[in-house]
């Protein structure tokens, strides 16, 4: 993208002023090298969500922007019910309540390298992933409406966690709000079977070393030191989620004129807030968030049983579970006073800071963890929430690199068996279901990371808390 | 001119896009480009040819207007290959009207035989377009699909 078309505010903050239709600026969190390797179509995105009714403060857009459906991905916005705002299918995405969840194994990582293999060879034998892949859960309709209800609740409810787990994640494990009812019969049947199932795509279970910590005070809130292993899990609500955003994604194009919504764009499809329409799209996503959660859940139960039959001593405790693709009601100071808004994070992750109501008491000092997701042969981030991001972007940070280049582009330059060898020959030990797939998430098909993330740490979105590197990837 | 009234080779192909991927299928006839757009998905996850032939699965949608039928079609696909495990290599597909009625053929989805590089979520309204070009006689079916 040319930066001459924004106006640069200082080196991490540029700026487009409202032009035809648009109510409020673009805003963008980036350096101009950044900026230089993101799209026009994305810009072009950030500004047709800045010509929404209700729009409030800008439309911002992460580091870690590019051009998405609708929605730039890396976009935050806000919207007020009270000021004819909406809620967007599109501002959401497809995979409702993606995200990272980060959990500490209480194992330095030679107790790691030491098993290395076997343990790859265990979590991909124990952890459903890729096309076709299905959990052993079965639910049935009650199951079904209690899992849409409680999230992990519902998981820890059924053993498969710990009330502890809850503390630790987004919303203490389940958002409120949720309508069962709203969500379709297809959707519900595309879930069916897929609970505590990995997905595929970028979505992946790693095993990683703390590589460098740069805020003691924060890692140490986190639990995280140098050398320690940590497990990552990046996936989201699966095929229930999918099915939910392409209902309402339908559902809210076609009615758009009946709500007087003249879209820019088909994939801005949404609804006025105070609409029916919104009412059960909320109801419906807030079912999808508790799927996410329910199937993360699962996914660390899974874990924590291969880890216990292979490396007995490993506590497996969670450091924090946040989502990237939600739509929230939060309450934001805006010009001096409080005001409930419906903040959508499309791939965008929430990042409270210290002091925050919502965050546990182990957070209150730090700020709430960030965290970033990478490749499976760079690294991936922890960040910490900062009391600045309240004001500059609704309290949102980035989520992870986005891709440099399309899959097609990916296959064509790389081999995925070479890359397989490659990182083996790092240290780095890949399972995976495709050999394909590996080859369109090679770790040169991304951006750098380290830079979206020095950006957003320069910025005052988050701050640097940990660097960790991948040692096991499992993918789908 | 003779090429000009040679009828349209069916053909499918890929087109780039972000994070994920095009998929267009060209033909003859409106049928014949939403088959072809299908076979497009279905080599987003694995090669067509590998996909054998052993079920049979009827799938039917209606719709307004040409691309809300491709998006409805794509979805249907998508949740039959989400639902049953399975994936498809053949389509015959027949429109009347708003409606769409379609029989696939395809298998169970095996790791080692298909080798899938990637889960399908859903079709998208990106670069959504169903055209026909009257005069080379060529209709064209295409959207991005979220994977």
């Amino acid at each position: 993208m040319d930066v001459s078309v924004l106006e640069k505010i200082h080196e991490f903050e540029w700026r487009r002023e409202p032009t035809a239709g648009m109510t409020v600026p673009v805003v963008v969190y980036a350096t101009e090298d950044l900026i230089r390797e993101m799209d026009d179509k994305m810009l072009e995105q950030a500004c047709n969500v800045a010509t929404l009714p209700g729009i409030v403060g800008a439309s911002y857009v992460m580091p870690d922007g590019h051009w998405g459906y609708g929605f730039p991905i890396g976009g935050v916005a806000a919207f007020d019910a009270n000021a004819g705002g909406v809620v967007s299918a599109g501002g959401v995405g497809f995979d409702i309540s993606c995200g990272v969840r980060c959990v500490a194994t209480g194992l330095k990582i030679d107790c790691i390298r030491a098993v290395q293999e076997t343990l790859a060879d265990a979590l991909f034998a124990h952890i459903p992933a890729g096309v076709g892949s299905h959990g052993k859960i079965h639910l049935d309709d009650a199951g079904m409406e209690a899992m849409l209800r409680g999230g992990a609740h519902w998981a820890v409810e059924r053993g498969w966690g710990t009330p502890a787990d809850l503390d630790r994640i987004e919303e203490n494990g389940r958002a409120s709000g949720a309508l069962p009812d709203a969500v379709s019969a297809r959707a519900q049947e595309r879930q069916r079977g897929e609970m505590g199932t990995l997905g595929s795509g970028n979505h992946y279970l790693e095993v990683q070393r703390v590589a460098e910590v740069f805020a003691e005070d924060a890692a140490a809130a986190f639990g995280l030191a140098v050398d320690d292993a940590v497990v990552s899990i990046h996936c989201g609500s699966r095929g229930m989620g999918h099915q939910i955003g392409t209902d309402y994604l339908r559902e809210m194009e076609r009615a758009a004129p009946r709500h007087g919504l003249r879209l820019p764009d088909r994939e801005l499809a949404c609804a006025p807030l105070r609409s029916d329409l919104a009412r059960r799209y909320l109801g419906a996503m807030r079912a999808g968030i508790n799927c996410a959660l329910a199937n993360r859940q699962i996914l660390t139960h899974l874990t924590r049983g291969v880890l216990a039959d292979i490396l007995p001593d490993a506590v497996l405790d969670l450091v924090y579970d946040v989502s990237h693709n939600t739509c929230k009601e939060e309450e934001h100071g805006v010009d001096g006073r409080k005001r409930p808004l419906f903040v959508h994070r499309k791939g965008a992750t929430r990042a409270f800071g210290p002091g925050h109501a919502e965050l546990p008491a182990a957070f209150q000092d730090a700020g709430q963890p960030v965290l970033i997701g990478g490749t499976m042969g760079t690294e991936s981030w922890v960040l910490a929430g900062t009391r600045g991001a309240m004001q500059l972007s609704f309290g949102s940070a980035c989520h992870g690199a986005g891709r440099r280049m399309s899959r097609h582009q990916a296959t064509r330059q790389w081999n995925g068996r070479d890359v397989v060898r490659e990182l083996g020959r790092r240290g780095i030990t890949i399972r995976a279901a495709g050999i394909r797939g590996v080859a369109e998430e090679a770790p040169g098909a991304y951006k750098d990371v380290a830079a979206v993330v020095d950006a957003a740490h320069r910025a005052g979105l988050a701050r640097k808390v940990a660097r960790l590197e991948p040692v096991i990837c499992v993918k789908g | 001119m003779k090429h000009l009234s040679a009828p349209v080779a069916p053909r499918w192909e890929h087109f780039p896009h972000g994070a994920d991927v095009g998929i267009r299928g060209v033909g003859p006839t409106l049928d014949s480009a939403l088959e072809q757009a299908a076979l497009a998905l279905t080599a987003v996850i694995t090669e067509p040819h590998r996909v054998e032939a052993r079920e049979t699965v009827a799938v039917s949608c209606e719709a307004p207007g040409a691309e809300e039928l491709l998006f409805d079609w794509i979805d249907a696909i998508v949740y039959e290959m989400s639902t049953r495990g399975m994936l498809f290599g053949e389509f015959s597909v027949r429109v009347a009207g708003n409606r769409l009625t379609a029989r696939m053929r395809g298998e169970t989805a095996d790791r080692a035989r298909h080798e899938p590089a990637v889960e399908v979520k859903g079709p998208t309204f990106t670069q959504l377009l169903v055209s026909h070009d009257a005069a080379g006689g060529q209709w064209v079916a295409q959207c991005v699909v979220d994977v």
